[in-house]
């Protein structure tokens, strides 16, 4: 055999490796694939070892076979191990490429690679290799990271953080922006991970990836740092201290929709925490520029900026104050109407915050025409929860004063309100919420209009407060009581039973007492009989 | 002695008369003990009843006294207290008209003034105006931004069709399918295809290399930085009016390539990359760069040592080899010019190469 022959064979072989790893990376792409790769029959597997050729391979097998003969699994994992290992980089990354993909798929298959010991040489050669390898290696990472918490903590047991770091400093922004990736998916999922990742020193490096021309880069980045803010206060200031806030406030102009939902989300990811970030946030002058995003074409976009709005408003009345003052609340409703579904959820809840502080917000609230939006959405809306924040936002703007509790009722969304409460398919949640807001509103409520319906058709436990609302304005007022009497509501009082002795009775006995006896007794409800009944006894006087 | 022996003469009666005596007293003395005792026990009764009496009614003329005053001293308590109660009563009812006043002044003055709040309110309502406006005419920009963008793309699209299908324009002879002869007005295509230019075919891209060398480099400047139209300008241009030059001429010298000096567009380490490509290509080609030589003239492969004369430190001594003054110039001189070094001028180069209009060379 000549020499020819003999590399002729090792090319044939390099050729087939190659082949092999990129049938598989396409195949790994198509969901329906998945199942096959997974379940790769064992014998396959063997006979493809021995077609290959592949010592590590065999010594792999006989190394740990506890993991993966038993059940067969894992066939494709098994195979694709060695190749991470090939001396063609080609055949490296495609092997890579591949394993990631599978592991993108499901958790099993992400387990699987965990327990393959493949995280390690993949963390060793990700240090090492160039930027292609680079780029697969931290997407096998991500895709194993962001599965569970465990996963995640696996790959930081491998001492991934440090080199995925030193990635995020190298030159090309593919592999910044992967290496960025895997670290926000790391980063997501508890304290204690984005804890690990704050201490790799990765946070300083993501804002310097931020400042980067790529607008992908740049997107990764901000959702990494946004993913490491939300957990709690000390990572924010964290994140906050490395100077991210007056990049991010730069960014919320850029024209690009889905970098800008990732700003708005870090933002408010930073400003959820306490007043001081949310005051720091504010400071970055956010104010009349994100409300421009409320305008967004992009629903995510608009669903952000009102959550970031949002998570600056809860705080205290001044930062209230503040967006109510920029006109915040008036875009925020405008915004509200203008979307439908869960985008408007943080915008309703933004309402109710500030409603909730005082009662000149609630006021500005209400003057910013926020009540018949709200009212809107409760009628329209098919999903419980926000049917739910709808209703705890207007409970809250409606129990101020009477004033303000005037300006619900006269929307009428109180009947509304009771449906929902009276409602069988309404959520527990949603009944709770609505009790709780009628309540609220009755409570302060003097606009008799609104308050009469509810004689007819409220339960006791809501009659109680319209009743008593009844009996705290009919003393002072001679003409409601001229009405109540003519629009039937005294007859329908007489007609309550109440047990001697309750906080009903005595409402009811104090509007008894608004009126003269004989008409009282005229409403009474068994008053004709009685009436029939001196008739019968009645002696004409007869001349 | 007498009165003794007096006394002894009479103490026998004396004793008889005692005797007697006592015996008729004897006779009567219990009955006048039982009457004396009854007297005394009688009289001390009396006595001693007087006594309580006089007793009892000092001490009710001490308990009257001290009832009297310990009464007297709760009055005054209550008295007191009772004043007391109603002076309290009265500054309370005092202090809380003061309170009343003073705190209905503070909080209209500084928390709740209505006047304050209906201006705040009504200045929030117009900042509410004003960023509703704001934002609709922001969104509305943006709207239409978008739409010219829209309308743009669509242009550009709809001339690329119409250069792609420009055969399909209507020649003299023949109509084109967008300009039936049985309608009036040719379909808007017709115009459209009218004015566009057809598309050229499409060179078969060469795969550039990527290099940086200098005149890549500035090849790229230049493209960025002059307007590469992809057709020519047009030829059939009127001449405008006024003293100006010929449009084809001012357009040549608008869109003319870059044209560095010698000195910039040669690479300033262009010796090195030649040496380097060099290697490369000799690396590439593998020849040993020894010369080969065979065994049978392994003796030519002795080096050449030089003369002690020619090796010496100071180089060769020049003396006697050169002629420092040369004595027939004529010789070395001869009428015809020098021939240059430098490349010729481009049009000089091409001069009698080209092609005029009318066909005949220049």
């Amino acid at each position: 055999m000549s020499q020819r022959q003999v590399l002729q064979v090792f090319e044939q072989y390099q050729k087939a490796r190659t082949q092999f790893v990129q049938m598989v990376a396409e195949l790994a792409t198509r969901p329906q694939n998945i199942e096959t790769l997974q379940n790769a029959d064992i014998i396959a597997v063997i006979q493809t070892a021995i077609t290959y050729g592949l010592y590590i391979f065999m010594h792999s097998l006989t190394k740990d076979q506890s993991p993966w003969i038993p059940n067969g699994q894992t066939g494709v994992m098994a195979l694709l191990r060695p190749l991470l290992l090939d001396v063609v980089p080609t055949i490296q990354q495609t092997a890579a490429l591949a394993l990631g993909r599978l592991a993108n798929y499901n958790d099993d298959l992400a387990e699987a690679v965990v327990k393959g010991d493949i995280l390690p040489q993949l963390v060793y050669s990700l240090a090492e290799q160039n930027r292609f390898y680079k780029k697969a290696a931290a997407f096998v990472l991500r895709a194993v990271g962001k599965h569970s918490p465990q996963l995640a903590q696996a790959i930081v047991d491998c001492g991934a953080l440090d080199t995925l770091v030193i990635c995020l400093e190298d030159f090309d922004p593919g592999v910044k922006e992967a290496a960025a990736w895997a670290l926000g998916y790391i980063a997501r999922h508890n304290a204690e991970l984005s804890q690990a990742v704050v201490d790799a020193g990765a946070v300083p490096l993501l804002v310097l990836c931020i400042q980067e021309p790529e607008i992908a880069l740049k997107r990764i980045a901000v959702s990494a740092l946004s993913d490491i803010a939300k957990h709690s206060p000390e990572l924010a200031q964290t994140v906050v201290d490395a100077g991210v806030i007056a990049h991010l406030a730069q960014m919320i102009l850029n024209p690009d929709a889905k970098l800008k939902r990732q700003v708005l989300s870090a933002l408010s990811q930073i400003a959820k925490h306490s007043v001081d970030l949310a005051e720091m946030v504010v400071e970055a002058e956010i104010f009349p520029v994100v409300l421009t995003c409320l305008k967004d074409k992009d629903e995510y976009v608009k669903k952000n900026a009102s959550t970031l709005i949002r998570e600056i408003a809860k705080h205290t009345p001044e930062l209230s104050q503040l967006i109510v003052n920029a006109g915040g609340v008036a875009a925020v409703i405008d915004c509200i109407g203008s979307c439908k579904g869960n985008i408007r959820l943080p915008g309703i809840m933004l309402l109710g915050y500030v409603a909730a502080h005082s009662e000149n917000l609630a006021m500005a609230v209400i003057i910013s025409k926020g009540v018949p939006q709200l009212s809107l959405c409760l009628s329209e809306e098919p999903e419980d929860h926000i049917k739910a924040a709808a209703a705890w936002a207007l409970g809250h703007i409606g129990r101020h004063t009477p004033e303000h509790a005037r300006a619900v009722a006269v929307t009428n969304t109180l009947p509304v309100l009771l449906s929902l409460y009276m409602s069988t398919e309404s959520s527990e949640d949603l009944q709770v919420k609505s009790k709780k807001a009628i309540k609220n509103i009755l409570q302060k409520c003097t606009y008799l209009p609104a308050l009469e319906p509810f004689l007819y058709d409220a339960p006791p436990n809501i009659l109680k407060h319209v009743v008593g609302q009844f009996s705290k304005v009919l003393p002072h007022d001679s003409k409601a009581r001229r009405l109540f009497v003519t629009s039937g509501g005294l007859k329908k009082v007489q007609e309550i039973k109440a047990e001697p002795g309750s906080l009903l009775q005595e409402y009811i006995n104090s509007i008894n007492n608004c009126y003269p006896e004989e008409i009282v007794r005229y409403y009474s409800p068994g008053y004709s009989e009685t009436l029939l009944q001196r008739v019968d006894s009645y002696q004409p006087l007869t001349n | 002695m007498a009165t003794l022996a007096r006394l002894q003469a009479r103490s026998k009666s004396i004793a008889q008369q005692y005797y007697y005596r006592n015996s008729v007293v004897d006779i009567f003395r219990k009955k006048e003990n039982d009457a004396a005792i009854k007297i005394q026990s009688w009289f001390r009764g009396c006595q001693v009843r007087a006594y309580i009496r006089y007793l009892h009614r000092v001490a009710t003329i001490i308990q009257k006294r001290w009832r009297g005053y310990l009464g007297r001293q709760q009055y005054q308590v209550i008295v007191k207290l009772a004043y007391y109660t109603m002076k309290m009563n009265l500054y309370n009812a005092m202090a809380v008209r003061i309170q009343r006043r003073w705190r209905g002044y503070k909080i209209r003055k500084y928390c709740f003034n209505y006047y304050y709040l209906k201006e705040y309110l009504k200045a929030v309502s117009e900042t509410n105006d004003a960023i509703r406006e704001a934002l609709e005419e922001f969104a509305e920009m943006k709207e239409r931004e978008e739409k010219k963008a829209d309308l743009e793309r669509e242009e550009k699209e709809r001339d690329y069709q119409a250069r792609k299908m420009h055969y399909l324009l209507s020649t003299k002879q023949i109509p084109g399918i967008y300009n039936s002869p049985f309608r009036k007005d040719p379909d808007p295509w017709e115009l459209r295809l009218q004015k566009a230019k057809p598309l050229t075919h499409r060179r078969p891209e060469v795969k550039r290399k990527r290099s940086i060398c200098l005149s890549d480099w500035l090849a790229c400047t230049s493209a960025r930085s002059f307007p590469r139209s992809g057709i020519l300008p047009p030829i059939d241009r009127k001449r405008c009016q006024g003293p100006f030059r010929d449009i084809s001429e001012v357009l040549e010298q608008r869109y003319k390539p870059l044209e560095p000096t010698l000195r910039v567009a040669e690479p300033i380490d262009g010796l090195t990359e030649a040496r380097a490509q060099l290697q490369k290509q000799e690396w590439a080609r593998n020849v040993n760069d020894n010369m080969f030589l065979p065994f049978s003239s392994y003796h030519k492969n002795k080096k050449y040592v030089p003369t002690m004369h020619l090796s010496s430190k100071y180089g060769p001594d020049v003396y006697g080899t050169q002629h420092f003054r040369d004595e027939n110039p004529k010789r070395w001189i001869c009428n015809k010019d020098f021939q240059t070094v430098l490349p010729s001028f481009d049009l000089f180069s091409k001069y009698g190469k080209m092609y005029s209009k009318a066909g005949q060379i220049v």
